[in-house]
């Protein structure tokens, strides 16, 4: 092949060629095991779900079967050009595997990727290998008629096929040297396109279908409408208190001084008590706007952010608090934080108020774009997600960030709520 | 006494700087941001610093922040903290360093002009000035067990070991007890034996000492 002296546009399709087979025989040689590995210990693993063994594999086999569909689509992008969505849902890493693994199954994404390991290592195989056939094939046709025929015979006078050439002499040999010049032809034209069908095939098999598409609208806006009617209840309580607390203060305020300038000559006595009064009322009022501005956005939270914050709130607490922190410094996203914030001061009154503890425990830590923190405490245990808890408006709180719960507590304890929000740190 | 001061609100900077020049402070400076703060603390060396938590141009701690590196340039230099609200938190951090000369106060305590002023005084002869919120919510959550050497202070001891955190000395837990000081000096004492403590002449040692304590488990 002289490709130099061609056009440009020749030279390259013959580079795309080249370079598909190359591409297609090392995914075809890489795939074929992984995937055939990820189809028989999903199964594998989920048979054995009864007897209790799959439950705790379960979880593991199928996110390492999710890591490496997310491989072969960043793979679908960089080489076929195919943008492949992917529409798992959040999965919780729940304490509880049995539980873990029942999300996992219900999930219709798992299922999927369980169908596309079946066809990847059949259909996929084959198209993914076949550019490298089409283009090596040839080079053996060449071969032959350049001579090998002499050694390549059966011994017994038999002939050596090529296709469907029989080669037992230099004609027949030409021959297959002819077949393999229109095999070559064939590869330049078709080789790329060949390469795109398995591709396309990966994109077929991987993408979401509509309902599930529309079960995920669903969900977001159901999220949304919750996030909408919290934060109109939460100004309504703002309005309210102000109206009841601060302002009326004020007011009273404003009329004892009132008072105050009618009496200071007549009886300067009555004043003074009144000035007293008026000064209570002030520093009432400020008391009160201060718990007001602590429920809407507490001032460590807004000077020094997350970590810092939840260390400030447990030393409020009336219980020895332990906190741990790995936020690699920085800053979580301002609705995620204050999110965040209000869900760990409800779970640590939760935990102060409801379950006896001695000890309480806090963990931040954001890895993988998933701000991951648990509470746990040693108290008497027995918490459930409802049953007017708190912990549902937790839930409700964390969804609007696609945030999940995971909540185990045996009765008798200890108790360890996981709260995981997918975020990015700035 | 030459006073530098940091509050970003016209009005409460305007005001403060009044009171405290009506009780014969001088005013080196009255400044509004974090960085105005900053070269005031290292070219005035004024005798005590009165610093506003928030601060512009960030609005978060850059007042506490500007306080406590000034601190590390030179040791024991005294800072009142005012703040909207105290944090325990940002208490511990002032006292961390455990040289004394530190006032942590809610801006509220300004209306007392008599008692703020007193805590200026303190805090400038290198004593504590700790917002009585703060104490409260310490020996709130050491009495949560029920068992710890706190709730076994008598009513009057735990009265008078408040005031004692705050920073006041004998004389003056005794003026607000309506108490002669002899007995208040006997309550200390006891106190000290109960937590285990050694008695101290020192106001500001024993007030940290206080403080080390029941923070100590944590």
């Amino acid at each position: 092949m002289n490709t130099n002296t061609k056009s440009g546009g020749a030279g390259s399709r013959a580079r795309g060629t080249v370079l598909a087979a190359g591409r297609g025989l090392a995914l075809a040689v890489a795939s074929l095991p992984l995937s055939i590995l990820g189809f028989c210990l999903s199964l594998v693993s989920m048979a054995l779900i009864p007897i209790g063994v799959g439950a705790l594999t379960t979880p593991y086999v199928v996110k390492g079967v999710r890591a490496y569909a997310e491989r072969r689509r960043a793979l679908a992008e960089r080489w076929g050009g195919l943008r492949v969505p992917s529409a798992y849902r959040p999965a919780s890493d729940s304490v509880n595997p049995f539980r873990c693994t029942y999300a996992l199954l219900r999930d219709p994404a798992t299922w999927r990727d369980l169908r596309w390991l079946l066809v990847d290592m059949t259909a996929g195989f084959v198209t993914a290998l076949l550019p490298a056939v089409l283009v090596l094939y040839p080079l053996e046709g060449f071969a032959l008629a350049a001579g090998l025929w002499r050694v390549m015979g059966d011994g017994d006078g038999g002939a050596y096929w090529y296709g469907f050439v029989p080669v037992d002499d230099q004609p027949t040999a030409l021959g297959a040297g002819a077949l393999a010049g229109a095999l070559l032809f064939v590869a330049h034209r078709y080789t790329v396109s060949v390469f795109q069908v398995h591709f396309r095939l990966t994109e077929a098999m991987l993408t979401p279908s509509q309902a599930e598409l529309a079960e995920r609208v669903r969900v977001l806006t159901e999220t949304r409408r919750d996030a909408v009617d919290t934060s109109a209840a939460e100004l309504r309580r703002i309005e309210r208190d102000l109206h009841d607390g601060a302002q009326a203060r004020l007011v009273a305020m404003g009329m004892d001084l009132g008072a105050v300038e009618m009496l200071v000559d007549k009886d300067p006595e009555q004043a003074k008590a009144l000035l007293a009064q008026a000064r209570r009322s002030s520093a009432e009022a400020l008391s009160e706007l201060r718990d007001l501005v602590r429920g809407i956005h507490p001032p460590v939270l807004a000077e020094r952010g997350l970590a810092d914050a939840v260390r400030a709130l447990a030393l409020r607490l009336p219980v020895a608090t332990e906190v741990s922190v790995e936020l690699e410094g920085g800053r979580v996203e301002a609705p995620v934080e204050s999110a965040a914030y209000f869900a760990v001061s409800e779970l640590l009154t939760n935990a102060v108020k409801h379950s006896g503890a001695g000890r309480v425990w806090v963990d931040l830590h954001h890895g993988s774009g998933r701000l991951r923190i648990s509470v746990t405490d040693d108290g008497a245990g027995g918490a459930a997600i409802g049953a007017g808890s708190g912990l549902a408006g937790v839930e409700r709180r964390l969804g609007t960030f696609d945030g999940v719960l995971a909540v185990s507590s045996p009765a008798g304890g200890p108790t360890m709520v996981t709260m995981e929000i997918p975020c990015v740190l700035s | 006494m030459r006073v530098v001061l940091a509050e970003d609100l016209f009005l409460l900077r305007d005001g403060l700087v009044r009171l405290l020049e009506a009780y014969d402070f001088e005013i080196a400076a009255a400044v509004e941001s974090g960085p105005e703060l900053e070269r005031a603390l290292a070219e005035l060396e004024p005798d005590v610093a009165v610093v506003d938590v928030r601060l512009p141009p960030t609005h978060t701690d850059e007042g506490l922040q500007c306080a406590l590196r000034a601190r590390r340039r030179r040791p024991g230099l005294p800072v009142l903290v005012l703040s909207q609200h105290v944090e325990q938190l940002y208490a511990r951090e002032l006292l961390a360093d455990g040289t004394g000369g530190i006032g942590y106060l809610l801006k509220d305590r300004v209306f007392d002009a008599e008692q703020f002023v007193d805590a200026v005084r303190r805090v400038a002869a290198g004593g504590t000035a700790m917002d009585p919120q703060v104490i409260q919510q310490l020996l709130a959550r050491r009495s949560g067990d029920g068992q710890g050497p706190v709730d076994r202070l008598t009513p009057r001891e735990r009265e008078v070991m408040e005031l004692m955190a705050q920073g006041r000395s004998n004389a003056a837990i005794a003026g607000k007890l309506v108490v002669t000081e002899r007995a208040v000096a006997k309550h200390t004492a006891n106190i000290f034996v109960k937590l285990g403590l050694e008695v101290s002449d020192d106001d500001n040692r024993r007030v940290l000492a206080v403080l080390a304590y029941l923070d100590r488990d944590r």
